[in-house]
């Protein structure tokens, strides 16, 4: 982690990388064949680089570092069983299954300054979490696409932390806009603040993601009229579509029906893809971006598996909200590479 | 105490002309309503702002939130339905996008109270004030009479934060200047935060707040014929409370009444009663709603039924007096 850290300060501080010092460079440990440092630095470099790619380079498919988003992936996956493990408590499931989408989201499909974070969002593509319990994917995320230090991921769920179990504005962590954890809420909040980009005459969009369970909400379908009733074309959502839910499978809890004919019927826009699929992902989300404007608010069904990457949580519920013990962590962490470095 | 009245008109009537004042001087104004257009007196600045106004139909939830979601980018939304839709049907989504959240939404809540009338006990909310109150970062406001509302309507888009605007359905007196501020027996402007005070004496003091205000006015004059010194403030901000003026108040007059049309459980007098109890114990009486609902009738058939009008103030008033000679 400290090794990442000082890499990370020199990159910042625009150091010219011959200029560090020869005991850094001949640390005895090695990672993919170099020195654990080097490999930092270049590990971080690279991701600094994507970040910083604009936009309309990083939507070209062509441009994509695959083998990157893989890497931040699976670090991710780590970031999340370690993060739960360490608290013994949070939602290891629903967030191992949007992982690929949340790497997706910030270092591709989305136009973002983490280094300059605003409230208003301005310029920007905005995001909204609105099933709120799968925050720490989202923190992994954040943290490692620079909203802040990665070393922050350790207080997760601890007093006087800014990573609170669910998402909140109130101790300011950067990248959060609205609290969420109470569902529901979070697709009337993104139409809002889709509402005021087209006041502003900003171009740009608003992102929002969505439990399956999280429809069983009323307010939901409150806003599903609303967005098109005010033809908010610059709204995309995604619907984590894992048919999983606290108590047991949707199906048995309080089953959606035909979700993709309940969108339409309401009149979105509506699109589908496998969620742990990092190509689709991209893929869709950039023809949803395609397809916005068009006077129609858009919904992805993203089929996902809860507890994806980690063999035993996968194929059942319940890891919605257990955090793995001690043993269960090494087992999970066993499945997932450790490639940008733990924090 | 004279007053004398300028005029008669509704509270909600002095919003929806507050509004539409902010619509032509604050282009980040923006407005949302449930389906009840021409309750809130929103038509106004519906007609001249269409593209800043927002129908929500009849989904109060969705309303909410999405004003939590317009702050982000800048702009500032004025909710408006009745008073029982504005916060006990939608207090979650209050309590997690608006208030936790920090978000600059002005929660506009008209036909609060017994005065909504024949509607009955299901749009008659007695518990707004307490279920706003109890919110951290929320600021609660209950003006009393139509320029009183117009210009707390027009302020609170200055004001930084969540901010919960009571007001009402009647036709009620107009005692107050354009600016919200008196000139009577004290000159005294209108200020959220600040207590107003519309009267001075020394032998006790009326904190009443909304409706009650005018109620208490006429109370004071009752009172003062038979030969009291009676304080009145008017406590148009119920959160934050102006602890200073209520204790500087009770120094000098050593016993008070509360008014409110509003449960006594979560009000202005618990409010109050707080203050006093944890500075300056004296005796206080509350004439607020008794842990009941209310019921269909005429406002003032209400007022009377449920013991908040004129002749309760004075009877409040001549209890905790012999109580602090007692």
């Amino acid at each position: 982690m400290h090794i990442f850290l000082v890499a990370k300060r020199l990159i910042s501080l625009k150091t010219d990388l011959r200029t560090i010092p020869e005991s850094y460079q001949q640390l005895p440990i090695f990672f993919d064949g170099k020195n654990l440092f080097l490999a930092a630095i270049e590990s971080t470099l690279k991701m600094l680089e994507t970040i910083e790619k604009p936009i309309e380079t990083m939507s070209e498919t062509s441009s994509i570092d695959w083998d990157y988003l893989q890497k931040f992936c699976s670090q991710t996956r780590r970031d999340i069983v370690r993060m739960t493990n360490g608290v013994n408590s949070g939602h290891p499931g629903g967030s191992l299954g949007c992982t690929e989408f949340f790497v997706a989201m910030y270092n591709v499909i989305m136009k973002h300054d983490p280094k300059n974070f605003t409230m208003d969002g301005i310029g920007q593509d905005v995001f909204f979490l609105s099933n709120g319990h799968i925050s720490p994917v989202w923190y992994s995320v954040l943290a490692r696409c620079g909203y802040f230090e990665v070393g922050e991921l350790a207080t997760f769920r601890k007093l006087n932390s800014r990573l609170q179990g669910h998402p909140a504005t109130e101790e300011g962590l950067p990248g959060i806009r609205v609290a969420s954890g109470s569902l529901g809420q979070g697709l009337s909040v993104a139409s809002g603040a889709a509402l005021s980009k087209k006041l502003n005459n900003d171009s740009n969009h608003v992102f929002s993601l969505h439990g399956d369970g999280e429809l069983q909400e009323g307010q939901i379908w409150e806003a599903a009229m609303f967005a098109v009733a005010h033809k908010i074309d610059n709204l995309i959502s995604t619907i984590d579509y894992n048919g999983r839910q606290i108590d047991g499978d949707v199906d048995d809890i309080m089953p959606l029906g035909d979700l993709h004919a309940k969108w339409v019927a309401f009149g979105w826009d509506v699109l589908e893809m496998n969620g742990n699929n990092l190509q689709e992902v991209v893929d869709t989300m950039n023809e949803a971006k395609n397809r916005s404007g068009n006077g129609k608010p858009i919904m992805i069904l993203m089929r996902t598996e809860m507890g994806q990457g980690i063999d035993f949580m996968m194929g059942t519920h319940k890891w919605h909200g257990v955090a793995p013990n001690d043993e269960q962590l090494k087992q999970a962490l066993a499945q997932q590479e450790e490639t940008l470095g733990d924090y | 105490m004279k007053i004398e009245i300028k005029d008669k008109k509704d509270t909600r009537s002095g919003f929806g002309a507050g509004l539409l004042e902010l619509g032509r001087t604050n282009p980040n104004v923006v407005a949302l309503c449930a389906d009840l257009t021409g309750s809130l007196k929103m038509n106004a600045f519906q007609d001249e702002f269409p593209e800043r106004f927002f129908q929500c139909g009849v989904a109060e939830a969705n309303m909410m939130s999405v004003a939590a979601g317009l702050t982000i980018g800048g702009k500032i939304p004025f909710t408006g339905t009745f008073a029982n839709f504005s916060t006990g049907r939608v207090y979650d989504q209050i309590r997690q996008s608006i208030a936790y959240s920090e978000k600059n939404v002005k929660i506009c809540a008209s036909h609060a109270g017994l005065t909504l009338g024949e509607d009955g006990a299901t749009h008659q909310i007695l518990e707004d004030i307490g279920l706003m109150k109890m919110l951290p970062n929320m600021t609660v406001i209950n003006p009393c009479d139509y320029n009183q509302t117009k210009a707390a309507t027009i302020a609170i888009a200055e004001h930084e934060g969540p901010v919960y605007l009571r007001f009402g359905r009647p036709s009620v007196p107009i005692f107050t200047n354009e600016d919200g501020s008196v000139s009577f027996t004290t000159n005294s402007k209108f200020e959220i935060g600040k207590a107003q005070m519309l009267n001075e004496g020394t032998d006790i003091t009326i904190f009443a707040t909304g409706h009650l205000v005018w109620k208490a006015i006429k109370a004071v004059e009752i009172l003062e014929e038979k030969g009291m010194s009676v304080e009145l403030i008017n406590m148009h901000t119920i959160k934050p409370l102006d602890e200073e003026a209520v204790i500087a108040s009770i120094k000098k007059t050593g016993c008070a009444v509360t008014a409110e049309e509003h449960q006594k459980n979560g009000g202005l007098g618990e409010s109050i009663a707080s203050v006093l109890i944890r500075n300056h114990p004296a005796p206080l009486e509350m004439v607020a709603v008794n842990d009941e609902f209310g019921e269909s009738g005429t406002p003032d058939e209400l007022m009377a039924k449920y013991g908040i009008d004129t002749p309760n103030i004075v009877e409040a008033a001549e209890k905790v007096i012999a109580r602090k000679h007692g």
